[in-house]
């Protein structure tokens, strides 16, 4: 073999190690994290985390926080599920090939991934704000604009995922029911949701994992409460801001509960991506 | 036929018609606005930041973009702090999760045998699931340390002590610092970065690969020579994106960054970034401070607006080239 041959074969010998060296970095960290946050977390897991409230840190209970996270996270869902369903369908529908569909599509890519504290600023400054002065201090931070700020979050998701599995019905399905004289908005909501329904729930459930982990936003909607809160208009703790708190407090069994906190934020986050992945392996859809 | 009997009928299908289309155009509306919503987030966010922090970029626009000295005793806000702090991790994120990026889309799409493709890409797409938060409370627990005590001596004994680029290298092993936070971001990127690469990489024809194949080329100039022209304009598209996540990220480097608004030469040193700054103190700022923060919100939402166009364009472009 001549020199250039076995330089051109080393070369390829080594770029392709790198590689597998770099996946194997990329698992190691995956790993090396994981591994933490279970064996850290779980030590701190019993049944007072479940029963207890922040507001007496040291009977190591998350209550108030598990039960604020689940109400924000669902009200989130409930304000961007509905818009964003819509909003995805009009994109598929209606806009799939005008400038008005091409440019919202874009900066819906663009809101996927702004970043989040940005989102949190915003909803401080048309809820919190407004709110504030209304009542004249009464209500200032509360779940509602927690919710809002997790909701602009999930929204893009759900718009995207809904426009992408509304393009994937087959349009036999449309040109037959219109040949019926079915109108536009049944044909859509009774035909075409129908169809791509398990899918646009993908997209929910997508929009659910990537909201129920973020902290920035409702580190200045939500706030953060010591105590038990059902209000929509109350300040709420939820799961992220408690461990953000406890991980900034120098006691070191602080630090236990908020590794309790995030192993339960991480396998509820994980099992969700988990399981849209299982739906999405059939739809074969990009959703990054 | 007897001709009036026409309009005597009731016309039932007529009235249906006009039903059904009022029905459609009230629908068509809803859907319209809903979607118009998803602009006026975007716009909302950038009009509330700039109106929220209207008084320190109106008011005091050269001093915040040009002075360091962010000092809220003294009313005094100097944006250059957060600003380098941001960009320099950064790159430093960019310049760590390019090339292992590129590797793993590399071994995913050309190296690993088919049934191993599937689980190992799920593996590293994970990566992105995992909340920032987490990735801050690691940080802080276990790779500091892991910094303080293993790299950072080394870094230190070993480039701190080469002419020019060892002062980026000096300095106590703190574990907490620019260096640290950039890694910390690099590996929440790399996700990112290597799933756009790999999505970008399979749609290379494969007569063009087989073609460079039976022309002798080993796999890795296929994938030099061949593969990565062909896809520049998607791969640089999927940096951006990866760049826009790393400016913006919060809870991650909030942690593992130090809090200190010196700007200085070594990456060992801490520092702050706008996110982290407006994380920090944005809930006991009131009136100017508070105000600051937002214009900070506001510059972060227009650098990372530039970059996720950018990105966007660039990948838009691809999708194109699939299309013909």
């Amino acid at each position: 073999m001549s020199a250039i041959y076995r330089r051109r074969y080393a070369t390829n010998i080594i770029a392709l190690t790198l590689s597998g060296i770099a996946t194997l970095i990329g698992l190691t960290f995956l790993a090396w994290i994981l591994w933490i946050t279970i064996s850290r977390g779980i030590s701190a897991v019993g049944v007072p985390l479940f029963t207890k409230i922040t507001a007496y840190a040291d009977q190591g209970g998350l209550a108030n926080a598990i039960v604020g996270s689940m109400l924000i996270d669902l009200m989130a869902i409930l304000i961007c599920a509905p818009i964003g369903v819509l909003a995805g369908t009009y994109l598929a529908e209606y806009a799939r090939r005008t400038k008005l569909g091409s440019v919202i599509r874009f900066l819906n890519d663009i809101l996927l991934s702004a970043p989040s504290i940005v989102l949190g600023l915003f909803v401080y400054v048309i809820v919190v704000l407004p709110m504030t002065s209304i009542t004249n201090g009464s209500v200032s931070f509360s779940a509602f604009a927690g919710a809002v700020a997790l909701a602009l979050i999930g929204l893009p998701v759900i718009v995207r995922t809904t426009d992408e599995m509304l393009q994937l019905v087959p349009g036999t399905l449309r040109e037959a029911a219109l040949s019926l004289g079915i109108p536009q908005w049944k044909l859509t909501v009774q035909v075409l949701m129908r169809a791509s329904g398990s899918g646009i729930a993908t997209g929910v459930l997508l929009a659910l994992a990537r909201l129920a982990g973020e902290t920035a936003p409702l580190l200045f909607t939500a706030f953060g409460n010591n105590y038990m809160a059902y209000g929509l208009l109350d300040k709420m703790a939820s799961l992220p801001v408690s461990i953000y708190q406890y991980t900034n407090d120098p006691n070191p069994a602080m630090h236990a509960i908020a590794w309790a906190g995030a192993l339960l934020i991480t396998l509820f986050v994980l099992a969700l991506s988990l399981l849209t992945r299982l739906f999405f392996a059939r739809k074969k859809v990009n959703h990054d | 036929m007897n001709a009036t009997s026409l309009p005597a009928e009731p016309r039932e299908s007529d009235q249906r018609a006009q039903r059904d289309a009022r029905h459609d155009r009230i629908f068509r509306l809803i859907l319209k606005a809903c979607a118009l919503l998803v602009l006026l987030a975007l716009l909302g966010a950038a009009a509330s930041t700039l109106w929220g922090g209207r008084e320190v970029l109106f008011g005091h626009t050269w001093e915040f973009l040009t002075t360091s000295d962010w000092n809220p005793v003294e009313n005094k806000y100097g944006a250059l702090g957060p600003i380098f702090g941001t960009l320099v991790t950064s790159i430093i994120a960019i310049v760590l999760a390019v090339p292992i990026s590129f590797g793993i889309a590399l071994f995913l799409s050309e190296i690993a045998p088919s049934w191993l493709r599937t689980p190992v890409a799920t593996a590293i797409e994970l990566l992105a699931a995992i909340p920032s938060i987490i990735y801050g409370m690691w940080g802080l627990f276990v790779f500091v340390p892991f910094m303080a005590d293993h790299v950072e001596p080394k870094l230190s004994a070993t480039l701190g002590q080469l002419p020019i680029i060892g002062a980026l290298f000096d300095g106590p092993p703190l574990g907490l610092g620019i260096l640290t936070a950039g890694i910390v971001l690099a590996v929440m990127i790399i996700p990112f970065i290597s799933s756009v690469m790999r999505e970008v990489f399979q749609t290379v024809p494969t007569r063009l690969k087989e073609s460079a194949y039976a022309l002798g080329s080993t796999k890795w100039e296929v994938v030099w020579d061949i593969m990565l022209p062909y896809t520049r304009s998607a791969v640089i598209g999927g940096i951006f994106l990866g760049l826009g996540r790393a400016l913006g990220e919060t809870m991650a480097v909030t942690f593992v960054l130090g809090n200190s608004y010196d700007i200085q030469a070594s990456l060992l040193m801490p520092g702050t970034s706008i996110s982290s700054s407006i994380a920090n103190e944005f809930n006991e700022a009131v009136g100017t401070h508070r105000s600051a923060l937002i214009a900070l919100g506001f510059l972060l939402f227009v650098v990372t607006f530039i970059v996720l166009m950018i990105a966007r364009l660039m990948l838009r472009r691809l999708s194109r080239k699939e299309g013909n």
